[in-house]
């Protein structure tokens, strides 16, 4: 029951966030455009519905590799470490996916997709166990280790793929995975897509948003439900404490940020093992953005897997609005505006649930009154 | 020799950001404040004095413009990172929470408010630089370090290394840095004797505010002409320069060097007949400050501790 009424106080906080966030929002379009302020919230807020079928399908498709960044964060935030290097772990594991999908083609069809997301997990998993390991045995700070494996990540990549037959020279790109690579549509192609004449227009979506939850849904049960995370958790809470009640802190360390690089390798699998017409690792000297999104998905969940679904939902889901903002002349990056400003306003969370707890005494309080003066009387 | 000239010449435009940066976030942790939103507030900076610059360089230029766009830095920096204060010190929020905030803010109404502003709603801010000094008057003619220091520079390098001398001594020669220190490793011994930790903090966080807002002008003027509401990462290198420097001035400049020297090496190994001739590809030579630093954290760090009471937000009612 209190685990209950915490989850929805926590929940109810970071609720009155986003309110607050949309409120902001609505006065920058306010200050820029008058005219067309209200038109512009009433986009963001229908986001994806403003495409129909299709636009849904495609909120989904933004929401998969943020809701795995997400959790990767948010995982690693539950055993007290700040993991600011999903971005290097979802490269990682995403060229690796790549370079199976192209070159193993040996693979039977039904499985090579499965392998190359496996590989790309396995690889996110290495590049993340490096982090704990650093932190674990040669006290190196998370966040610093993190940092550096990010930048030899993105260059080590672009090395390897200029110098190697993944490389698409002409579009400076990765080349297309096999068909067998891509993930599939597991049926999602039926329900998401608008007619257009006699065709149907199909949105990118794929069975990744259902492995994506079902990870997520996985982490809760590993982390409430077992021992072991039960332990993990305990190193976040209190190291000092767990060491005492006989938890190795640097076994608890190495493999949660295996975990969250797994999870991590997870999302770049899913981004890159996609069709011609989808994502490719570009050669450009800039880290992917989605592993920087995690964090904020992460923050607004409260670094609860199932709330981490839902926070990574609703900002692929502002973010397809502002898309569809641009047509009424306002910049799409108002979104990021928002979103941060709603973490902003997350972080007074503590205050929120402070009145809210307020309210509820004097509440209390007066219920509690009449009965006094009955006493009385 | 030429080559060792030119290196230390390239340095400087990779190390003295960095050094601002990272001193900015040790006042803030050493008051025990984790500041991670150092990129964000070195955009922020960045934005404004480029915007300026970009607006009045019709009608001046020079140092006496760059000195305009410095005070601006500082100033915009300093009142973005009230925001950080603000969620971190009077709310008591989770320090990473706010901090990612703001690192998210900044970019993105950089952008916005460039392309509001500008006409044809262009993103990216264009400036001239008239900026580099050819040669110190003087201190340029001195043999060796004349050519080193005070040749092809720019007035921010002599800033930099100002503001390192003075943090020096304000976190180790005065009462306010004693008190900071204090504040960052027990704010409830702290508080006992009558010292504001909540004033402290602020003060820290608004040092830090200062000097990253510094940091991002400083980034941006000698490596490019155009500002597109990016630092490529400097804040977060500056964070890690930070912890490489174990939150110590003297180990920072160490560290923004060490960093800053491998950066050159790696960006600059075109221009040192040496290095050029050696036919390592150029995405090797890129990985080479960050396999460096981690290669010297691991053999270094064994002791390295963090300020005690850093990203523990203080609550007067418990102590």
């Amino acid at each position: 029951m209190s685990n209950l009424r915490k989850s929805l106080s926590s929940m109810s906080a970071s609720l009155v966030a986003i309110l607050a966030g949309l409120v902001a929002g609505f006065v920058i379009l306010l200050f820029s455009n008058p005219a067309n302020a209200g038109k512009g919230l009433l986009t963001i807020l229908i986001g994806g519905w403003n495409n129909g079928m299709k636009g849904v399908g495609q909120v989904l498709y933004y929401a998969t590799p943020i809701i795995m960044t997400g959790l990767a964060v948010g995982f690693a935030f539950k055993t007290g470490m700040f993991n600011i290097g999903a971005t290097g772990q979802l490269m990682v594991g995403g060229f690796v996916s790549i370079y199976v999908g192209v070159t193993w083609t040996f693979l039977p069809g039904a499985l090579h997709w499965i392998v190359a997301l496996l590989m790309g997990m396995l690889a996110g998993m290495a590049w993340g166990m490096i982090v704990g390991v650093f932190k674990a045995l040669l006290n190196v700070h998370e966040v610093i280790t993190s940092i550096m494996l990010n930048y030899i990540a993105l260059y080590g990549i672009n090395y390897l793929v200029k110098n190697s037959n993944l490389f698409d020279s002409l579009r400076n790109q990765t080349v297309n995975v096999a068909a067998t690579a891509v993930i599939p549509k597991a049926g999602l192609d039926k329900i998401f897509y608008i007619t257009k004449g006699r065709l149907n227009d199909v949105s990118s979506v794929n069975a990744g948003i259902l492995i994506a939850i079902a990870l997520a849904i996985l982490m809760y049960i590993l982390l409430n439900k077992t021992t072991f995370g039960f332990e993990l958790k305990a190193c976040g809470y209190n190291r000092h404490a767990s060491r005492y009640a006989g938890i190795s802190e640097n076994r608890a360390i190495i493999t949660s940020m295996a975990i969250a690089g797994g999870l991590s390798g997870i999302a770049g699998a899913l981004m890159y093992l996609a069709p011609a017409s989808g994502l490719h690792i570009h050669m450009e000297e800039v880290l992917a953005a989605q592993g920087f999104t995690g964090i904020a998905v992460a923050l607004l969940g409260m670094s609860n897997p199932i709330g981490i679904i839902f926070s990574g939902l609703f900002i692929a889901h502002i973010t397809v609005g502002g898309f569809y903002l641009q047509s009424l002349k306002y910049m799409k990056e108002i979104i990021e505006v928002i979103i941060g400003l709603i973490i902003y306003f997350s972080a007074f969370s503590l205050l929120v649930r402070d009145l809210i707890a307020k309210a509820g005494k004097r509440r209390a309080k007066k219920g509690n009154q009449p009965s006094k003066q009955e006493a009385v009387s | 020799m030429d080559a060792v000239y030119f290196l230390v010449q390239q340095m400087m435009f990779f190390s003295i950001p960095l050094l601002i940066v990272a001193l900015g976030g040790m006042f803030s942790e050493r008051s025990g404040v984790v500041n991670i939103a150092l990129e964000g507030i070195m955009v922020s900076g960045a934005f404004t004095s480029i915007l300026l610059i970009s607006n009045l360089q019709s009608g001046m230029s020079g140092q006496l413009l760059l000195l305009i766009a410095i005070v601006v830095a500082i100033v915009t920096g300093a009142l973005f990172s009230l925001l950080h204060a603000y969620a971190a010190i009077s709310l008591r929020s989770d320090q990473t929470i706010s901090g990612t905030a703001l690192n998210m803010i900044a970019p993105a109404s950089a952008i916005y408010l460039a392309r509001m502003i500008q006409p044809n709603g262009v993103q990216q801010v264009q400036f001239t630089n008239t900026f580099r000094i050819e040669k110190v008057p003087l201190l340029g003619d001195i043999p060796v370090l004349g050519r080193l220091l005070f040749q092809n520079a720019y007035i921010t390098t002599y800033i930099g290394l100002l503001i390192f001398v003075i943090a020096a001594f304000v976190l180790y020669r005065t009462r306010f840095g004693l008190r900071l220190r204090a504040c960052g490793e027990h704010p409830q011994a702290a508080d006992s004797v009558g010292i504001n930790v909540y004033r402290i903090r602020y003060a820290g966080v608004l040092i830090s505010g200062a000097l990253a807002g510094l940091g991002g002008l400083v980034y941006v003027i000698p490596t490019s002409t155009n500002f597109n509401a990016t630092v490529s990462g400097y804040g977060f290198l500056a964070l890690a320069v930070l912890i490489f420097g174990q939150w110590k001035p003297l180990r920072i400049l160490g560290a923004a060097f060490f960093f800053g020297l491998m950066k050159t090496i790696s960006s600059a190994y075109s221009g040192i007949p040496f290095l050029r001739d050696l036919g390592i590809p150029s995405d090797i030579y890129k990985m080479v400050p960050f396999i460096a630093t981690l290669i010297a954290l691991a053999f270094t760090s064994k002791r390295s501790q963090a300020p005690r009471a850093s990203g523990v937000p203080y609550d007067k009612g418990l102590r």
